[in-house]
């Protein structure tokens, strides 16, 4: 099961309407944690100097956040990680086509995304040939070293 | 600004330890984690872990930017740098005051003036605190000529090193010329920084030093002494406080020296004033601050009852000192020992792998701060110091005999530790008395052969 924006917008109104300060949702290995009054959102002036700001968040960004779920099944799929902590950004500059999308050709040398370490950007290559199935990082949001930012189904 | 959210850039028992604390004030925690750390205890407890990088330190926990990206990033108001790894870089406190976020330790200025050898001894020169005869020295003339004002043997030390690391004795002044070039040398390709300077050898000394708390605006206390002279290599392994047998006198001029010291600098936070005491002299002299936590701040906090790093968190938080110097009673004695993962019978060499199975002691005035549990890794990248068990009592002899019994409750199966050794080293006579110096594991080793 998979939650569109508009369902997390259909939660969020119902944890409003509710006399709960918290609710956490897991399902299918997909989490979701809501906290009212918020306990910690981004810093504004993170967000003024991020290239490519995130799409609206909710309200709050809990300690824990959700980690996008890999929804692919698919055997034999390659997990693209992210090399470094940081800030990932799928476009080179904001309002900009992002680097690549679901069923962009990839090669190894094929930048993927980039991941910004203090103002210092780092491009992030495919390291392997084929076909991007989905993608799992979320633009302008903190990845660990070692995230999976996106599947690849590699060509033979 | 009020701290909600730490983020803890260290591993290990101190990371346990922070997180701790910050659970007990209802503060949020991140816990910077490598590849080797991620099943560790700390990513267990924390809010969050975030990893930053491979296992090799230098690619994980000594990344500056990496450390306050990840603060950033998971919306953190705070860095608690623990010990070792960023805890004295002035770079990170000077990113974290550019960046707006709260560091939890001294300012960058404040790391800067105790970092440099030669500048923290000019700053205790100022604050009248005494330190070891000797000095800088530019030519070999002057050398010469300090040297037999001084008197031998003298030490030749890198202001770049520490812990134990940088140093050369002279034990006859007609080779001061050889080993100052060597030693110059050596300290140029090490550390980058060929300068050294000269001092008296004090054949036997204790090693004490003293716990302050400053509030950054001149206001500072002490929290009593630990002697730490139970050292191999430069190493500590046994700490205690109160320091066994020190004149009465001496341990109250060490008390306001310390504060002295601290108090000159605007201080801020929790640090530590270490002081040699020369035995035959019956003198002190400065050593150095340590501008961070201890790894053997608890004996002082089981004697004081103080949480210091709940103070490190309320100063950084702009509370100030919560209480005054009448305020702090020390009660009773503690005494420490640390755990590591080593093997005693070949040459304590590092003894890195996974715990099988672990029993802690528990029990009256024992306290025991680890990341340790059943499965633990212990890598082979980081410091083998694993656990400290820590014993208090109403006086020295009951917090000795506690701690003895931990010892022999203590089970740790799967890697070797220095259990054995330190029990050993508690049941020496020497040490049973109290007041050992900093010869005491050497003379040890001797003896048995």
């Amino acid at each position: 099961m998979s939650l569109t924006a508009k369902d997390v917008e259909e939660i969020m109104k119902l944890l409003e309407g509710s006399s709960f300060d918290r609710l956490v949702l897991e399902v299918d290995g997909l989490k979701l944690e809501l906290e009212r009054g918020g306990s910690g959102a981004p810093r504004p002036a993170r967000q003024a100097a991020a290239p490519a700001p995130a799409p609206a968040a909710p309200a709050v960004a809990p300690a824990a956040p959700t980690a996008q779920a890999r929804r692919s099944t698919e055997a034999g799929l390659v997990e693209v990680k992210s090399p470094l902590l940081g800030i990932y950004y799928r476009a080179p500059k904001p309002g900009e086509p992002s680097f690549v999308e679901v069923g962009s050709k990839v090669d190894t040398e094929t930048v993927i995304g980039i991941v910004e370490v203090m103002k210092l950007m780092n491009s992030v290559p495919a390291g392997v040939k084929g076909e991007v199935v989905e993608i799992l990082g979320q633009n302008g949001e903190l990845v660990e070293h070692g995230e999976v930012l996106l599947l690849v189904r590699p060509e033979s | 600004m009020t701290i909600r959210r730490i983020l803890i850039a260290n591993r290990g028992e101190i990371a346990v330890r922070i997180i701790r604390t910050a659970q007990k004030l209802g503060l949020e925690t991140v816990l910077a984690v490598s590849e080797a750390d991620r099943g560790s205890l700390g990513a267990q407890m924390a809010d969050r872990a975030l990893c930053i990088g491979p296992a090799r330190p230098g690619d994980s926990y000594l990344r500056v930017e990496t450390i306050v990206q990840a603060a950033l990033g998971s919306g953190c108001d705070a860095i608690h740098p623990g010990y070792g790894f960023l805890s004295e870089r002035a770079a990170l406190a000077q990113l974290c005051e550019h960046e707006g976020i709260i560091f939890i330790g001294p300012t960058a200025k404040q790391i800067e003036a105790v970092g440099d050898k030669l500048r923290a001894r000019t700053e205790a020169i100022a604050a009248n605190v005494p330190v070891v005869p000797g000095g800088p020295v530019d030519s070999m003339a002057e050398a010469q000529k300090l040297a037999e004002e001084i008197g031998a043997p003298i030490l030749v030390k890198a202001v770049g090193g520490g812990g134990g690391r940088g140093m050369k004795l002279v034990e006859d002044l007609k080779d001061l010329t050889a080993t100052m070039d060597m030693a110059s040398a050596e300290a140029g390709a090490a550390f980058g920084d060929a300068r050294v300077y000269l001092e008296r050898y004090v054949a036997q000394g204790r090693h004490v030093e003293v716990q302050v708390l400053g509030d950054g605006a001149g206001k500072v206390v002490h929290l009593g002494e630990r002697d730490c002279s139970v050292q191999r290599r430069y190493q500590k392994l046994i700490e205690e406080t109160p320091a066994p047998h020190l004149p009465d006198d001496i341990r109250a001029q060490m008390h306001e020296a310390a504060v002295r010291f601290a108090a000159r600098l605007d201080y801020r936070g929790a640090g530590t004033v270490e002081f040699l005491y020369d035995v035959a002299r019956n003198q002190f002299y400065f050593l150095e601050m340590n501008a961070r936590i201890q790894v053997e701040h608890p004996v002082t906090e089981m004697v004081t009852g103080v949480d210091l790093i709940a103070e490190q968190i309320a100063i950084a938080n702009g509370e100030g000192l919560r209480f005054g110097q009448e305020d702090i009673r020390i009660d009773g004695a503690a005494i420490e020992i640390r755990v590591n993962a080593e093997d005693p019978a070949r040459d304590f060499m590092p003894s890195p792998g996974t715990v099988s199975a672990v029993s802690w002691p528990q029990g009256n005035g024992i306290r025991v701060d680890t990341h340790i549990v059943d499965g633990a890794k212990i890598p082979p990248f980081y410091d083998s110091m694993v656990a400290k068990i820590i014993a208090h009592g109403p006086d020295r002899g009951t917090a000795l005999d506690r701690l003895k019994g931990a010892l022999r409750e203590t089970r740790i199966e799967g890697v070797s530790t220095n259990i054995a050794f330190q029990a050993e080293s508690l049941a020496d006579p020497d040490f049973e008395t109290g007041g050992v110096d900093t010869g005491f594991l050497a003379r040890r080793a001797a003896k048995s052969g």
